[in-house]
């Protein structure tokens, strides 16, 4: 990559001011570094995984309306989790967590489990547990 | 509480932590230095493994390996230490600042507030320098930055001990002893050594026979996945291979940045002629990364598209596979 061919495209980081280092060649064939904003590419692949998440989400909250599964997979979704990460920052087993997972078990959880999980939400138990899907 | 620390903005988290902690101790190493004698460059392809829902592909080796293996070619003496409680991790970095040190540490991107939205994953292997601290806050080097920054109490202990794969544990590192002397030719001899067997490692899943293995699977993807999810997967491919920390190219143009200063170092013209031919296969990564995210965009459906680009990942397979070998023998 040339100096001169370094993109500046707008991207995620231009919209926060940030820019990124790279490695480049100068005129003479050398390395130097410079500053890109963004490319194109890298934009396009991002956003397809931030959809992708969105759409995770958006299932997620049907879900719960419909009554399939309790909150805590919305939030799971809502905070980029997946069942491994969940359980690692709750300190429960997998299966206990897939557990909480089925609206009747939810019901019954005790306050301090429930604690738990709105803690690594960030949010409080009655959040959590008065899920409005609308 | 301020120690006179100098940030530099890097490419890659912890070659930029490696490098300014180093500048900072007297000793001046760059970052493709740090990068090529610690043997970043790799690949490596984990199906099994997966990653936002996609099978891992790495573009650099385990966090840490760098830094551990550039201290031990160069004789230096990194203290590292993980713990349990957060308590005692607040308690040692404290003291750490006390006695004016700068410290690294290794921590999650989740709650890093500095960062834009779209880039807080649940990453565990990001690093950055503390070199000071205030009533309220922990003063911060995050070299992909441009400039310092600030996180609260509360905020640092959260990241420090992010949970998930590669939890940081609150693990803090600092140079102890740095040698008077360093022998840099022998340490890049050997951090060169070490990239080509890497590269060129009998084993399927690394190395040039990974980025092989890669082509063949997106082949597949498209008929045993759908094209959605072969979508995602090459999505997740050129963010491995591009996002913020590779400097562009799968970290190609750092270490070919890195073969540049090492023609100079061993005065070897051959390196120089290798750090070009580099630069032109990281210039096809770029190519590759524009071909697949115009496959993810249209959401072409032929399964045509899927192999016009594993033949070009196949291709840059085969250069590089011409590439290390090459190498390995300028430094024999």
């Amino acid at each position: 990559m040339k100096e001169n061919e370094v993109p500046q495209d707008k991207g995620n980081l231009s919209k926060s001011n940030m820019k990124e280092l790279v490695y480049a060649t100068d005129e003479k064939g050398n390395y130097t570094t410079a500053l890109s904003t963004g490319w194109e590419p890298k934009t396009i692949a991002l956003s397809n995984s931030i959809d992708e998440i969105n759409e995770r989400i958006a299932t997620a909250k049907e879900q719960v309306k419909n009554g399939e599964v309790s909150p805590i997979v919305y939030f799971m979704e809502f905070s980029k989790m997946d069942i491994a990460v969940l359980s690692s920052y709750v300190g429960m087993w997998q299966w206990r967590v897939k557990r909480h997972f089925k609206p009747t078990v939810f019901a019954k959880l005790s306050n301090t489990i429930l604690q738990k999980y709105a803690e690594t939400f960030n949010i409080s138990v009655e959040e959590l547990r008065n899920f409005k899907t609308d | 509480m301020e120690i006179n620390f100098t940030h530099h903005q890097s490419a890659h988290c912890e070659n930029g932590v490696a490098s300014n902690l180093l500048k900072n101790n007297g000793l001046n190493i760059s970052e493709p230095m740090v990068f090529g004698i610690g043997s970043g460059l790799f690949f490596v392809y984990l199906p099994f493994i997966k990653v936002n829902y996609a099978p891992a592909i790495s573009y650099r080796p385990m966090p840490g390996a760098i830094f551990n293996k550039l201290a031990k070619r160069l004789g230096l003496k990194i203290k590292r230490q993980k713990f349990s409680s957060e308590a005692n991790a607040t308690k040692a970095l404290d003291e750490n600042l006390k006695n004016n040190i700068p410290t690294g540490l290794q921590v999650g991107v989740y709650n890093l507030t500095y960062f834009p939205d779209e880039y807080r994953f649940h990453f565990n292997a990001h690093n950055l320098v503390v070199y000071g601290k205030t009533e309220t806050d922990y003063l911060i080097s995050d070299p992909v930055m441009e400039t310092v920054t600030t996180l609260t109490h509360q905020e640092l202990n959260k990241v420090r001990f992010a949970k998930g794969a590669f939890a940081p544990r609150g693990q803090m590192y600092y140079p102890i002893h740095i040698p008077a002397t360093i022998d840099l030719k022998s340490a890049i001899v050997k951090g060169i050594k070490n990239t080509c067997r890497d590269m060129l490692a009998p084993a399927p899943i690394i190395g040039v026979r990974g980025i092989k293995f890669v082509a063949s699977r997106i082949r597949k993807w498209p008929l045993k996945h759908g094209t959605k999810k072969a979508n995602h997967y090459l999505a997740q491919m050129v963010r491995m291979q591009e996002e913020i920390g590779t400097g562009g190219g799968g970290f190609r143009f750092i270490y070919a940045a890195f073969l540049q200063e090492s023609a100079v170092i061993l005065e070897n013209e051959k390196l120089k002629e290798l750090s070009q031919e580099m630069t032109a296969i990281g210039d096809l990564w770029r190519d590759f990364a524009v071909n697949a995210s115009r496959v993810y965009k249209n959401r072409s459906t032929q399964a045509d598209v899927y192999n016009t680009i594993a033949d070009q990942l196949l291709d840059i397979a085969n250069k590089e596979e011409v590439f290390f070998k090459k190498l390995k023998a300028a430094i024999s």
